[in-house]
């Protein structure tokens, strides 16, 4: 059941300066833990972060094993037209999850 | 025949042991009782008070999920009987643990949710400190938000209170710490650089940064009992349900914050 919480403003004025802010629902095992027997715990995080403002790449991040759990990332951009956000996480387990937030520019 | 310095060593011990009597510990006065939340510091209040930023709120998101799907051998959800959660649930978690006739004995939110389970879904119940319980109990809880803790003041309710009191009140394990020498006597101090706090359970089930999940107050008991390096009691044991209606009855009249935020 992964989900993300998504902020986005509905409304900016052309040029303004926005925050976007994100927080997807995973577990970010390390790779390094062991079981109490010894085995040890797979890796399993979120690898890519990557977000698209009408269709163009405006944020990319790579994630690595000491980033905790329920990764929160935030980052600002400027609003330009209105449009549409969109989200895309990929990780270990073919984990990849998509999420959108539109946004009117006036 | 006793020698004398173990005399006086079983003396010393006595000594100690009034010191250390229960009676000692000062309950703290209603004015000036305090969440967690104000022992934290700013940046991490900011992750509570935001509900994009507070983690918590992803198992909330799963819990309303959960209460609309149909579950078990009646085939019902949770919302077939309850409705709208918003309203049929509004303040319910601040009375809890409430007493259960049937059983005679107080129960939890999470006690509660497992008997809905298994009496009028047909269904199993959900594992303590499982994703799921956790979800329906952060759901349940989060419509309790801002509300006065309450816990019933029904006369049934009060030996349990009462035990539970004793338990926070009694030194035990290798450290011989009881909850009040710490949580009465201490919060305004701090342990290993962490604020002590006053032990409200008022934002359970909260999202510790520490376990880097959401948990139940019954985790963080148990966790606090093993550092006292006591032996803990099981999930869902009598003896945890007391000691958690004991703290409720202790914050009354604290609003309620779940899902909290913790360090």
């Amino acid at each position: 059941m992964a989900s993300a919480l998504i902020n986005v403003p509905k409304r900016a004025k052309r040029g303004e300066i926005i925050e976007i802010k994100t927080l997807m629902s995973h577990i970010m095992e390390t790779g390094y833990r062991h079981t109490a027997t010894g085995e040890v715990v797979p890796r399993d995080i979120i690898t890519s972060f990557v977000c698209r403002y009408n269709g163009v790449e405006i944020f990319h991040a790579d994630l690595f094993p000491a980033i905790a759990a329920n990764p929160f990332i935030t980052f600002f951009t400027v609003a330009t037209e209105s449009g549409k956000f969109d989200f895309e996480w990929i990780g270990d387990k073919g984990f990849a999850e998509t999420a959108s937030a539109s946004i009117l520019v006036e | 025949m006793r020698s004398a310095p173990t005399i006086a060593v079983a003396l010393l011990l006595i000594a100690a042991d009034i010191a250390a009597s229960p009676l000692s510990a000062t309950e703290i006065p209603q004015a000036q009782r305090r969440s967690g939340y104000s022992f934290m510091t700013p940046d991490t209040q900011a992750i509570q008070d935001d509900d994009t930023a507070n983690p918590g709120m992803l198992w909330v998101l799963d819990g309303e999920a959960l209460w609309k799907s149909k579950v078990g051998a009646a085939g019902k959800a949770c919302a077939d009987c309850h409705d709208d959660a918003r309203v049929s649930m509004k303040d319910v978690a601040a009375h809890y643990p409430a007493f259960d006739k049937t059983l005679g004995r107080p129960v939890n939110l999470e006690q509660r949710i497992d008997l809905c389970r298994v009496q009028h879904q047909q269904a199993t119940p959900l594992a303590y400190e499982s994703r799921d319980l956790l979800a329906l109990t952060a759901f349940v809880a989060q419509q309790s938000r801002g509300a006065a803790i309450s816990t019933d003041v029904d006369p049934q309710l009060e030996p349990f209170v009462a035990r539970g009191r004793e338990l926070f009140m009694q030194r035990q394990g290798q450290l011989n710490l009881g909850c009040t020498n710490c949580h009465d006597d201490n919060w305004d101090k701090r342990l290993a650089g962490s604020a002590i706090t006053q032990g409200h359970p008022t934002g359970y089930p909260l999202y510790r940064l520490e376990w880097q999940s959401l948990g139940s107050l019954q985790r963080r008991l148990r966790s606090c009992i093993s550092g006292i390096r006591a032996q803990t009691y099981d999930y869902g044991a009598p003896e945890l349900v007391e000691l958690e209606l004991y703290l409720m009855s202790r914050a009354r009249g604290m609003p309620m914050e779940a899902p909290a935020v913790r360090p």
